[in-house]
């Protein structure tokens, strides 16, 4: 029998190509990317079939974990260091420069006025590690009122959203919903994980 | 080909010097992989989708209000909800009549629980919440515009007669339960509906409710 040869093809191939789609993903992702700002609690949020989407910016954001501690967060890096002062200036307090340097690079946080200025000290490591107490907000010491209402102060154009653990007891909900009408906010919004309506 | 000459004022003749010819094929193979690499981190920790919200609207509190002023609804079209713990839903009416709160009754969350209570009397108060469902459809198949939509669903949840619910939530219930029957009354197309505190007389008609 005579063997048949099959020509020997090159192995090589062109990855140029490749290497161009592979580098455009690349770009689109990391343009697309907004990193998650890390919380300091994670939230499981309840689900609903709201398809309303939370606008990116100008957003309050409490967040209420499953031991029903507040936690308060706000958007903008200046807005953040006008707040601080502005609560400041309220409780007579004093904040030095680093300290609201850390606070306007805070993404959110769970303690009362009076811990944070140490709070903002500690680096991020053991920022991480320290256990939050949520802020103070019910009626013999209020202080997610004064929050909200300096927040307000300070960006008109806030709207304000409640991040809460589908675990969390029903009275700390009530009690920041108190206290955001408290404060003249009828209108804010629960933020839920989607789900598709069984009917 | 396309060298140039850099043999300046013609000096040397003859021998020039010359590289070796060096292929310009360069190996693409690991820019390709640290590519993709980066690739999988980036799609990994981007979160496309924006949060999904509810909108709650809350009336205005106003101290001021004079029993008079307040928003006064109909016995009749009143259904009130308690939650309470272990995820249950007690429901009950008032007798138009004697002005009494009628007995409770307990069911839980779900299709055939407090949704199908809902749609009934929704149903039963206001006989034009099915054509919601039409309009949605239309809607899908972009036979009506968006605006009109919204128009005429909302025309048909502001209907004066309709049901209105009272939300009461107890202290042993969960946020989730919360966002849950307030999810029910966007299900159900209930146009009215409030989130109240609960009262003592209802306290203690939860805990002599059997669950």
């Amino acid at each position: 029998m005579s063997k048949v040869k099959i020509p020997r093809k090159s192995t090589v191939v062109d990855m140029t190509a490749m290497t161009d789609v592979a580098f455009l993903l690349l770009t689109f992702f990391m343009l697309a990317t907004k990193f998650k700002a890390d919380e300091p609690v994670t939230v499981t949020t309840p689900s609903s079939i709201s398809e309303i989407k939370l606008p990116e910016t100008d957003i309050l954001l409490l967040t209420i974990d499953k031991d029903s501690k507040v936690y308060f967060s706000m958007d903008g890096d200046q807005n953040r260091i006008t707040l601080l002062e502005k609560m400041a200036e309220k409780y007579k307090l004093t904040f030095t420069p680093d300290q609201k340097k850390a606070f306007s690079l805070l993404s959110s946080f769970g303690v009362s006025i009076k811990q944070l200025g140490s709070y903002l000290d500690m680096d991020a490591e053991k920022r991480k590690s320290y256990k939050q107490e949520g802020i103070p907000s019910d009626s013999l010491n209020n202080e997610l009122a004064d929050w909200v209402l300096q927040a307000r102060y300070t960006n008109k154009d806030l709207r304000v959203a409640v991040k809460g653990d589908g675990e969390a007891g029903y009275p700390v909900v009530k009690q920041v919903i108190a206290t955001l009408q408290d404060k003249k906010v009828n209108r804010f919004n629960f933020i839920t994980s989607l789900e598709k309506a069984d009917n | 080909m396309a060298d140039i000459d850099t043999g300046g004022g013609g000096g040397k003749k003859g021998k020039k010097v010359r590289g070796k010819k060096m292929s310009t094929r360069v190996d693409f193979t690991p820019m390709v992989d640290l590519g993709f690499l980066l690739i999988t981190f980036f799609m990994l920790t981007t979160s496309m989708n924006k949060p999904q919200t509810m909108e709650i609207n809350m009336p205005v509190k106003d101290e001021n209000l004079t029993d008079d002023e307040k928003t006064k609804i109909k016995a009749s079209q009143a259904m009130t909800i308690l939650l309470t713990k272990d995820n249950k839903v007690v429901y009950y009416f008032v007798d138009a009549k004697t002005g009494e709160p009628g007995t409770p009754l307990v069911t839980n969350f779900g299709k055939a629980g407090i949704r199908a209570t809902l749609l009934k009397e929704n149903r039963m108060r206001n006989d034009r919440v099915d054509s919601i469902a039409i309009y949605k459809e239309q809607l899908q198949s972009n036979k009506i515009k968006e605006e009109e939509f919204r128009e005429k669903v909302g025309a048909i949840k502001a209907f004066k007669d309709g049901l209105i619910v009272v939300i009461k939530a107890n202290d042993d219930s969960k946020y989730k339960n919360l966002v849950d029957i307030l999810d029910e009354m966007n299900i159900c197309n209930i146009g009215r509906y409030a989130i109240v505190d609960i009262t003592p007389m209802e306290v203690e008609m939860l805990t002599k409710t059997p669950l």
